[in-house]
């Protein structure tokens, strides 16, 4: 066989093309950090903060939700700040920002990557051909908040695991796994733990797709084979990782206990916290795939309950949808516009009336003072005067203080109304007012205005016998506020 | 009986024929909410000499009468070039020159997948009693699985990218599953290219052109019976035929139900 010939079909070169170009945005990173004019980026490294960053979204992928932008921010500042100490906090935000919208690719409509890369087609032609990429994805969760998401190609990016199957590459890192910890390599044996997690990550993402699409339409998903295929091969999955990672946990809270050197020690630790959060989300993964089935019955039930046709109708999504998205985006320009054009209704076109238009050109500008509207005159009218006066108030005041001598012991309304009258014909109105008045006193207000006591009236259901008021005779007294 | 046509209507009909044209233009007005215009709504369906003068005078603006009934009202398409057409590129004003071809598809694409959505059954388009729930979540949800169904199809082969130097010739699929759901704007909105954004200007202009109503606080819309009438008499129709046209579908009757998964 002739070699130097690239041959059709060769699927190994263009298979490597791609997942060198999933690690071409991280080396862009550290090519353009020079022309950034707000930092000093030499002392940054960003193609490892960007690698951070696709780590700590990965790990806070779960089945609802991915991480929000600020949280992963904050998430990277520590790692962020041992590149550069001594730069303040607000830079190391900035960087970790603009790291991540970098990963993104945010200036761009399409938010994600292309590169070219060529194949051979059947009959011997070059054909150049665009491969898309994201690294990371921002989706819409249920609360409208903007999350984000890694993307199969950076979670490949980042286990470093470019070409291979999810299956062998789970085997391999098993292994690893078990030779590292019997040599005594904990760095690498965490990750390891962290590789097999992010399997499990891509599980329970794929099924979380299948059951959204069950729930959208029963039939879109192959629940006849590809779903218990899927099923089958997740719980193999968990089966096989928690055996080991049970094992493992044994063995590595052994050699946490053991290890005489501290670094060697932390490293156990930190690994058995790893290895706790991975048999936890194997758990969970476990929990949602024994819900799957149930999940799938309840909307077949819900979704093939239906009556019989009344007459012949289009099945828009099987019929006109799908069939429009396997056109070409040229193609499909009329039939989407037909679609659209029909069924939108009809616009009724707004014609401004002559008349009013020649009115409006014709008429005269208006003048505007430069100092604006001027400012009304507000009319003041007096304040109705104090039915009692300042000497009145006194006067009562001086009235229930003397009347209450002590606190813890109390009056009668009746009492303090013929004291006053006795002084002034005016002044019963205003005790029965404050005495009213406090019925309701509010504690909380007296302690937060730092009053020392407060008056406090309470009936004890006998009758106010009085003859210009009635009602209750209230008993009267003061309260100390603690 | 005599061709309807040849008869001579008097004046006073004709006014009455034209309002309810003019009933019919107002995408809100409801007979039931209007005396007035229920019982115009109801000669129509028992005065065929009336049903014809309306019918006409919709024909001479330009207008076609799609169905007329105590619960739609009286439901119009404009007929092409008409003055009440409602045009693409008014639409989808603000988009990119440089792929404007591609955006105009996303929206009419949109559009056709909140009828999907809304009416996921052949049977629920031809139920008169039948009321849809759409909402964006559900609507870019499907599609995108729709074009990740396509895309597992193709995946492993040469077909798996598309050819770099002829956009055009890229299906829409990749064009749909390439562009970002959802993207953070400073506002907190989402973004309008994205294609979230596209299917939730759709929902909120169908609902201003009261095929759609609000429900609920979490952007869900009900169906009303003008949309579904809409949908079945004309849209789904003259896509269908515009499809056959192009020998995307086999040329069957639109009852065949065989499960047309593409080309």
């Amino acid at each position: 066989m002739q070699t130097g010939v690239p041959r059709a079909g060769d699927e190994g070169l263009a298979r490597r093309l791609k997942a060198l170009a999933c690690t071409a945005p991280l080396h862009d990173l550290d090519a353009r950090k020079t022309r950034l004019d707000w930092v000093d980026a030499e002392r940054y490294q960003m193609a490892e903060i960007g690698l951070q960053a696709i780590d700590e979204v990965t790990l806070a992928m779960d089945f609802d939700h991915g991480a929000a932008q600020p949280e992963v921010v904050r998430r990277l500042l520590p790692f962020i700040g041992t590149q550069a100490p001594d730069a303040p906090a607000g830079e190391h935000e900035r960087v970790g920002r603009w790291v991540i919208e970098n990963l993104i690719n945010v200036g761009s409509l399409d938010r994600g990557f292309a590169v070219e890369y060529g194949s051979l087609a059947a009959d011997g032609r070059y054909v150049r051909r665009r491969f898309d990429f994201k690294l990371l994805v921002e989706l819409a969760g249920p609360d409208g908040e903007v999350y984000l998401r890694t993307s199969d190609e950076a979670i490949n990016v980042l286990v470093g695991a470019l070409d291979t199957d999810v299956e062998s590459a789970q085997v391999a890192a098993e292994v690893q796994l078990e030779n590292l910890i019997s040599r005594g390599l904990l760095g690498d044996a965490r990750l390891a733990a962290e590789q097999a997690r992010y399997r499990t990550v891509q599980y329970a993402e794929a099924l979380r797709q299948k059951l959204d699409a069950t729930r959208r339409d029963v039939r879109s998903v192959d629940w006849l084979a590809a779903v218990p295929a899927l099923l089958d091969e997740a719980l193999t999955h968990i089966e096989g990782r928690y055996r080991a990672e049970t094992a493992i946990l044994d063995h590595i809270a052994t050699a946490r206990d053991e290890a005489t050197e501290p670094s060697r020690r932390r490293q156990a630790a930190e690994l058995v916290g790893v290895v706790r959060d991975c048999i936890q989300r194997h758990t969970q993964l476990q929990t949602r795939l024994q819900e799957a089935g149930a999940v799938f019955r309840a909307e077949q039930d819900r979704q093939q309950f239906a009556g019989r046709p009344r007459r012949a109708a289009i099945d828009v999504f099987g019929q006109l949808l799908r069939p429009c998205l396997t056109l070409h985006v040229a193609t499909a320009v009329e039939p989407t516009a037909a679609f659209f054009r029909a069924g939108t209704g009809v616009r009724v076109p707004s014609v401004p009336s002559l008349g009013g238009l020649v009115e409006t050109l014709l008429a005269p500008p208006s003048d505007r003072d430069p100092l604006g509207e001027p400012v009304p005159v507000p009319e003041l009218a007096p304040a109705a005067p104090d039915p009692f006066g300042a000497d009145r108030w006194g006067r009562v005041d001086a009235a229930l203080n003397t009347a209450l001598p002590a606190a813890g012991r109390a009056v009668r309304l009746s009492a303090l109304l013929a004291e006053a009258r006795a002084a002034d014909p005016d002044l019963p109105r205003l005790v029965a007012l404050r005495v009213l008045h406090a019925v309701g006193s509010a504690v909380t207000t007296a302690r937060t205005q730092g009053d020392a006591e407060l008056l406090l009236a309470v009936d004890d259901g006998t009758v106010l016998r009085d003859a210009e008021y009635g009602g209750a005779d209230l008993l009267v007294g003061t309260a100390e506020v603690l | 009986m005599s061709y309807p046509g040849t008869r001579s209507v008097p004046a006073v009909d004709v006014e009455s024929a034209a309002r309810l044209v003019a009933h019919g233009m107002r995408p809100k007005a409801l007979p039931a909410r209007d005396p007035a215009y229920a019982d115009l709504v109801r000669r129509y369906r028992e005065d065929d000499v009336f049903a014809d003068t309306v019918q006409r005078i919709a024909s001479g603006l330009g207008l076609v009468v799609l169905a007329v009934g105590p619960a739609s009202g009286l439901v119009l398409a404009a007929v092409e070039d008409s003055a009440f057409e409602i045009r693409m590129d008014e639409y989808a004003r603000r988009t990119v020159l440089a792929n404007r071809q591609a955006d105009k598809v996303m929206h009419g694409l949109a559009h056709l997948a909140v009828a999907a959505l809304a009416f996921p059954r052949a049977d629920d388009l031809a139920d008169d009693t039948y009321v849809g729930r759409v909402s964006v979540d559900q609507v870019d949800g499907a599609v995108r699985e729709a074009c990740r169904t396509l895309s597992e199809r193709v995946a492993g082969t040469a077909e798996a990218d598309p050819v770099s130097d002829a956009p055009q010739l890229e299906e829409v699929w990749r064009a749909w599953l390439r562009r970002p759901e959802a993207t953070a704007t400073k506002d907190g909105r989402a973004g309008e290219a994205t294609t979230r954004g596209i299917v939730g200007k759709a929902l909120r202009f169908l609902a201003d052109q009261g095929f759609l109503v609000p429900v609920g606080p979490d952007g869900v819309y009900r169906t009303t019976p003008r949309y579904q009438v809409q949908v079945r008499e004309l849209a789904a129709q003259r896509t269908f035929d515009e499809l056959l046209a192009l020998g995307v579908l086999p040329a069957a009757g639109p009852d065949s139900l065989a499960g047309v998964a593409g080309v």
